[in-house]
């Protein structure tokens, strides 16, 4: 580690920088808080190497450029908050379904609605997993500081290349908005996925849905040699539109399968003080800071609690989940909205009546104070 | 080693320069110093036209929780950030406001120091936009959390080079006048 890696910055910045790590060419945007940095920082920088960066008239158009110049052979992001994640959805299921690798992300602040643009909350979590309609999978990265928004954003450009599929990076206002320590990994010292391009040439049919031995779909850049067509509707191997039942139901288990059947590779996390833990907080963001200060704490006076840290929160790490809280007496799950990850952790646990919510509604970030009366309320030593 | 953390909060109105004093101040920590720092701030409709507030925590360890409950240091640079964020600070702590902007009115259970220094800024470099930078040197000046060379270094790579010269003066005018009061 050099001092001229060190950086002291935003999470919005490390996210930027990250994105321009993993090979980010193409940003398109429509600046909205508590995302705003990480358009006003590429607007800045990508021109500067000659990469593309456009300011759009609208989020929708924003999602609908970055997937159009993804065809085209792009590493691509678009940044944005609430209620522009809403307007997305449609374009994201678009991506998900014509397997567009693309990088979202979703910086959350107080919703519904306009909410509370300058305030934190977690509220997006169901949003992200089913916000475009469909059965669809979809990829989802948190991250609870700086070094860890980094590692993130370059693991969404990944995976959007690995699986061609849509990633959502899930941060929050607080993380997004907080200065703090970043050390710049030193270029290849973070793997890089590059676009897997078709070995067919130039005059010879290529099939932009006929995927290899290995699953993966090789990509040609669009307008480039070949002709194929793209649609959000079911389509075959040539990408034209199908309603033949059988083609139907292998694309659709195809969609799931490449995600679900990864799920293990998928899945990002942080294990604090487990081994012994009979009280589990499970948390992901900034509210697993507050987790984590108060499970150090309570460690400190011979507590046995710990910290699973979500990075990924979709597809949901169930098995990880189950193993870590076996002998768990306690679950908490610890997030900033009225309940919404603590569903996918009752379903994965065996002893689902063991979890509770801790939790904080009003758009101010958790404390390690207001962890630790909720979890002395479920202990019955009151408050 | 023994955990050492420092907590700063710094409120005013908008446009004093506040925020970014509290940046350098962080920003000299991490970078020069090798010590961990956050920093966050309030924003838009808590901020427009009222009382900005801008918390510094520093620390030789991981700093968890970014938001600072009850501070050591607090500066306080208008009537209404007294006013408002008065009660923010630790029994005991240092309170430091400048008799430009703030008359006292309660007694709060902290060392205050009444710093005259606006008026100096004013006199001796003729800039009033430097004097976010003089506060952080007083601030230094009486609470070394920082190095000086630190925080030099940040202020030649974080402004222009045509506003050097002047935050320069206006960092040692601060310190000159804050460590009249060191103990």
């Amino acid at each position: 580690m050099s001092e001229n890696n060190i950086r002291f910055v935003q999470g919005n910045e490390a996210c930027a920088m990250a994105a321009m790590y993993a090979g980010l060419d193409f940003y398109a945007g429509y600046p909205i808080t508590p995302s705003t940095e990480i358009a006003e920082i590429l607007a800045e920088r990508l021109p500067a190497q000659g990469k593309k960066f456009i300011q759009m008239e609208d989020e929708i158009a924003s999602m609908c450029a970055i997937i159009g110049a993804s065809l085209t052979g792009h590493k691509v992001m678009t940044a944005t908050s609430g209620p522009g994640f809403s307007l997305k959805q449609e374009a994201l299921g678009y991506a998900i379904m014509a397997e567009i690798p693309c990088v979202i992300v979703n910086v959350q602040r107080g919703g519904p609605s306009t909410g509370n643009p300058t305030q934190v909350s977690q509220g997006d979590v169901n949003q992200a997993r089913w916000g475009t309609h469909g059965d669809h999978a979809i990829v989802a990265l948190t991250a609870s500081n700086h070094q860890d928004v980094f590692a993130m954003t370059v693991e969404a450009f990944n995976i959007a290349e690995t699986y061609r599929t849509p990633v959502i990076l899930l941060f929050d206002e607080v993380v997004g908005h907080l200065r703090e320590k970043l050390v710049v990994p030193e270029p290849g010292e973070l793997p890089l996925v590059e676009r897997l391009h078709t070995s067919v040439r130039e005059g010879v049919n290529y099939h932009p849905y006929l995927p290899r031995e290995d699953g993966r779909l090789p990509m040609s850049d669009f307008g480039g040699v070949h002709r194929y067509n793209v649609t959000g509707l079911y389509h075959d191997m040539w990408g034209f539109p199908t309603d033949k039942p059988e083609l139907v139901e292998d694309l659709m288990r195809h969609l799931m399968r490449k995600i679900d059947y990864a799920a293990t590779s998928l899945t990002h996390h942080k294990a604090y003080f487990m081994d012994d833990a009979d009280t589990v907080l499970i948390s992901y963001g900034s509210s697993a800071r507050s987790a984590l200060a108060l499970v150090e704490r309570m460690r400190l006076r011979g507590q046995r609690i710990g910290l699973l840290e979500l990075q990924t929160i979709w597809p949901f790490p169930e098995q990880l989940v189950q193993d870590y809280t076996k002998n768990a007496e306690v679950i908490g799950v610890v997030e900033m909205n009225t309940g919404q990850l603590v569903q996918a952790v009752r379903l994965a646990v065996n002893n689902p009546q063991r979890v509770y919510l801790i939790n904080r509604i009003d758009n101010r970030l958790i404390t390690d104070k207001d962890i630790r009366q909720t979890l002395r309320a479920i202990q019955g030593k009151g408050v | 080693m023994e955990n050492t953390t420092h907590q700063f909060i710094f409120t005013g109105s908008g446009g004093q320069g506040l925020i970014t004093a509290a940046i350098v101040l962080g920003e000299a920590a991490v970078m020069h110093e090798g010590l961990e720092a956050v920093q966050s701030q309030s924003y838009g409709a808590a901020a427009r036209g009222g009382a900005t507030r801008a918390d510094v925590i520093i620390s030789n360890e991981p700093i968890r929780i970014p938001k600072i409950t009850q501070t050591g240091v607090l500066i306080c640079l208008t009537q209404e950030a007294y006013t408002r964020f008065g009660m923010l600070i630790r029994p005991g702590g240092l309170f430091i406001t400048d008799k430009r902007f703030v008359r006292s009115v309660q007694k709060l259970d902290a060392i205050h120091i009444e710093l005259d220094l606006y008026n100096k800024v004013v006199e001796e470099i003729g800039k009033p936009v430097v004097f976010n930078i003089a506060i952080l040197g007083a601030l230094l000046g009486i609470y070394p959390a920082v190095k000086r060379e630190s925080v030099i270094k940040v202020l030649e790579h974080r402004f222009p080079p045509a506003l050097h010269a002047n935050n320069l003066k206006a960092l040692e005018l601060g310190l000159k006048v804050g460590s009249m009061y060191h103990s």
